[in-house]
């Protein structure tokens, strides 16, 4: 009886451990890069330029390019998303059951497809099919088609929730589906839908892979004019800070910066969604 | 008290109440369950009948927010005191449980279960193990040549008395069954009505059920409960033929519940 | 019929499909990437032979007799994506199997969060922490020769892929009815007798999901392991040396080929056998979690 009860208190102190060692990575990661990174960042880092190669002045450029890329793979990915859950949630059930499934086993499997390999589709339709060269375009079109996954599958769970109850009360109402959709299951479902959304986004802004081979540079003169310019990003600066530039410590302090913005940027995000979550997500319940 | 006074309790309790939350589920309960006969705790839905068989076996503890005062006595002894174990109470006072719930293994792992935790690890062991339980629930000839086979796959009847094998494959000395038949059809009901009887002559049995003919069918002595309250009990036939109390009378003739 | 109900039926059929067409989409970007990565990829066979590629155990596009072997990438990717689980499975269940069944729950509300935003660090980040300071750490403790090197990767991809391991088994786990349990218990098992006997059997296929989605995620990663294994494309198994995988070579190497060389269409050609693996991943782990359940009619 005793061995039971001492082999129990062996196995949840293990258990414990576990979690605690998780836990612990997390505050290390995120020690050492504020620890080493907050005393780079001040206004200055934030809105000048980058001078002297990097080791001086600041990452403007930068912060500017992932904004514009944010907001242009918004643009893009959650007309696509919603509609595509909007579809699988609202229309195709119980007809169609065989390209309901297709489609789910799509979704998630390109859930799953390295973000290199879409960069790779990147450059081949949208750099040189479509002519659109190295740009935010080709970039910001790319990383859509990498968060729409993302934005798909929330919004489809967001969608799900919605009672059946509203639907039915619209449809006896005599409404029509899409006004039934439109008024009486999205606005329930856009706390979900938005923190799908943001979360899909800030994986987007963290991605350096598919605009690596799409259109971010590392440094230029001036910030893109129109979405045919190249441009500059925050991964990709921290990137080729710390493996590319000519002296890699020299830089360092700007690495550290860098990163520090970067997950702040992310963070802040994550943040955002999780709180929109807790408070609108589980109102009904 | 009359017909009770003489026979030992196997379990009795003193002053119990309890609550989940602010809710009073169980109000000062002074009962005593005879050894070995079966006894049946009747009684309109939410009357408590459930959660005061889930004392005697602390399994209320798995639900957040429950508290008890009074003590509980287990030949003699407060299961609440600090020295019982519970682990090995639920070992001594086994539950079959309303849905029957078999684990989504085979047949034979389904009763071995019990025993290999206790320390049973020898094949041969255990397989006498499951033998036997298996007989004792009038279940073993229906299975014998599938034991490999999952327990989902058995009937709703098969698995209650499955699970009521691998209740008794712990060497319990009490048996506690909530509402056991209610989700079974007339003839699983029969046969496991049957094996009740046949169980009280080595286990004290007690059965929770809302259906008063199968209380007056099958059981020995009778507690009626109305709203977390013991009203009346004594000998099931007298219970039933000239009842004392005028809530019980109204319960039997089917004016409420 | 009045022509303004007729009118809004009309609408309505049209945005329906409207709708269709966008929930087509997914299938459309999947034909695209294997369209793409195909007419570009199969052009490499004009000049190496399948065999070559395939079979080849030395990659170096950038010689005089450029070599296009595809094996030392895909034996980096396999060396560090292995060792990274191996790393990672355990302690990712064991912590799941906490969430799921010993936390309390005000606990477990702080600690999914966390896990969450484990799992939304940018992959650079993770790519510069294993480049500074956790190479550092692993050359002091295992005396490395190189500093970057296959046993880095792993260690850091294994911090990647633990969330997403987490997270499913916890799922899978929490999802094991409550019947089973009371079951156990009022047999007189103990809490940890009725996990490991009860509720972790029962919830095996949902962790081999899970695991197999966190390896699709390894395979995939590409930043993180870029900057941690030192990029030699080198044949080997030996855990402290450099390595380089398949995705970062990709990576890498396009910013520097021309338009239609044959080094351009041999990236491509790494990139088709990446997105097969991934796809057969996530496929069998789609197959075995059940829910294709609707092909069958």
């Amino acid at each position: 009886m005793i061995v039971r009860r001492v082999r129990e208190k062996i196995a949840f102190t293990f258990l414990r451990l576990s979690a605690l060692l998780v836990l612990v990575i997390l505050i290390a990661i995120l020690y050492y890069i504020v620890s080493n990174g907050v005393a780079v960042v001040n206004m200055n880092f934030l809105l000048k330029n980058p001078e002297k190669g990097m080791t001086g002045g600041g990452i403007f450029p930068a912060i500017v390019g992932t904004f514009y890329l944010i907001a242009l793979t918004l643009l893009f990915a959650l007309p696509l998303g919603v509609s595509t859950a909007v579809y699988l949630s609202e229309y195709a059930r119980g007809k169609n059951d065989r390209v309901l499934t297709i489609i789910k086993v799509a979704t998630r499997i390109l859930a799953g497809i390295p973000s290199i390999v879409y960069g790779l589709l990147g450059l081949g339709l949208f750099v040189f099919v479509l002519n659109l060269r190295f740009s935010l375009l080709s970039a910001s079109l790319t990383l859509s088609f990498l968060t729409v996954p993302i934005i798909i599958a929330a919004s489809e769970e967001a969608l799900e929730s919605v009672p059946m109850s509203y639907r039915e009360a619209a449809l006896a109402l005599g409404a029509t589906k899409w006004q039934t959709v439109r008024s009486a299951v999205l606005p329930y479902a856009l706390p979900g839908i938005m923190t799908g959304s943001i979360l899909g986004l800030s994986r987007a802004a963290g991605e350096t892979a598919p605009i690596m081979i799409t259109g971010v540079a590392y440094y230029l003169p001036r910030l893109p004019a129109s979405p045919f310019d190249q441009f500059m990003a925050l991964p990709f600066h921290i990137f080729t800070l710390s493996t590319q530039s000519s002296n890699p410590q020299l830089t360092r302090p700007f690495q550290f910066g860098t990163v520090f913005v970067l997950m702040a940027l992310v963070l802040l995000m994550n943040l955002v969604a999780i709180v929109i979550r807790n408070r609108y997500g589980k109102l009904r319940r | 008290m009359t017909a009770l006074s003489t026979s030992r309790f196997k379990i009795q309790t003193k002053n119990l109440n309890l609550w989940f939350g602010e809710k009073h589920v169980l109000k000062d309960v002074n009962i005593g369950i005879e050894e070995k006969r079966i006894t049946a705790i009747m009684g309109p839905s939410g009357c408590g009948k459930t959660t005061l068989i889930r004392v005697f076996n602390r399994m209320n503890e798995i639900i957040p927010g429950c508290r008890t005062s009074g003590e509980v006595l287990l030949d003699g002894k407060n299961v609440y005191s600090s020295d019982i174990d519970v682990v090995e109470l639920r070992r001594r006072v086994g539950l079959v449980f309303q849905k029957p719930n078999p684990f989504p293994k085979s047949i034979h792992d389904n009763v071995a279960f019990g025993p290999k935790i206790h320390g049973i690890t020898r094949k041969k062991q255990l397989d006498d193990f499951v033998r036997f339980s298996l007989e004792e629930a009038a279940l073993w000839d229906e299975v014998k040549d599938r034991m490999n086979d999952s327990a989902l796959s058995l009937s709703g009847g098969q698995q209650q008395r499955l699970c009521i094998a691998r209740a008794l494959a712990v060497a319990p000395e009490v048996i506690l069954m909530d509402e056991p038949c209610s989700a079974l059809d007339p003839v699983a009901t029969a046969k496991i009505e049957m094996l009740m009887r046949k169980l009280a002559e080595n286990y004290t049995v007690i059965i929770v059920t809302h259906n008063m003919q199968q209380a007056a069918r099958v059981s020995d002595l009778t507690f009626f409960m109305y709203l977390g309250e013991v009203i009346e009990y004594g000998e099931t036939k007298k219970i039933f033929e000239s009842p004392k109390n005028e809530l019980t009378e109204k319960y039997i003739s089917g004016k409420f519940g | 019929m009045r022509t303004g109900a007729h009118n809004i039926l009309k609408m309505d059929a049209i945005i329906e499909k409207f709708f269709l067409l966008c929930a087509l989409s997914s299938i459309l970007i999947i034909g695209l990437i294997f369209t793409f990565l195909f007419k570009e990829g199969i052009q490499t066979f004009f000049y190496v032979s399948p065999a070559r590629f395939f079979i080849g155990s030395i990659w170096q596009p950038v010689a005089e007799i450029p070599k296009y072997g595809v094996l030392p990438l895909l034996s980096g990717s396999i060396l560090v994506t292995s060792a990274a689980t191996v790393i990672a499975l355990p302690m990712s269940i064991l912590c799941a199997t906490y969430l799921a069944e010993v936390s309390h729950p005000a606990l477990r509300e702080i600690l999914k969060p966390i896990i969450e935003i484990l799992a939304g660090i940018p992959s650079v980040v993770f790519g510069f922490i294993a480049l500074t300071i956790l190479a550092d750490f692993t050359q002091s403790i295992f005396n490395t020769i190189y500093r970057l090197n296959a046993l880095n990767g792993a260690i850091i991809l294994a911090v990647m892929i633990i969330p997403t391991i987490v997270s499913l088994s916890d799922d899978a786990i929490s999802a094991i009815p409550r019947e089973y349990k009371e079951a156990a218990l009022a047999l007189g098992a103990t809490r940890w007798e009725t996990s490991r006997r009860v509720v972790l059997p029962a919830a095996r296929s949902g962790i081999v999901v899970a695991t197999m989605l966190g390896i699709g995620r390894a395979i995939g990663e590409t930043m993180a392991v870029l900057m941690a294994t030192g990029n030699a494309p080198l044949l080997t198994f030996d855990l402290l040396s450099s390595v380089e995988t398949m995705t970062a070579t990709i990576a890498i190497e396009m910013g520097e080929v021309a338009f239609g060389s044959p080094h351009y269409h041999a990236l491509f050609a790494i990139g088709l056998v990446l997105f097969a693996m991934t796809f057969a991943v996530n496929l069998v782990a789609e197959l075995v979690s059940g829910r294709m359940r609707g092909l069958r009619s």
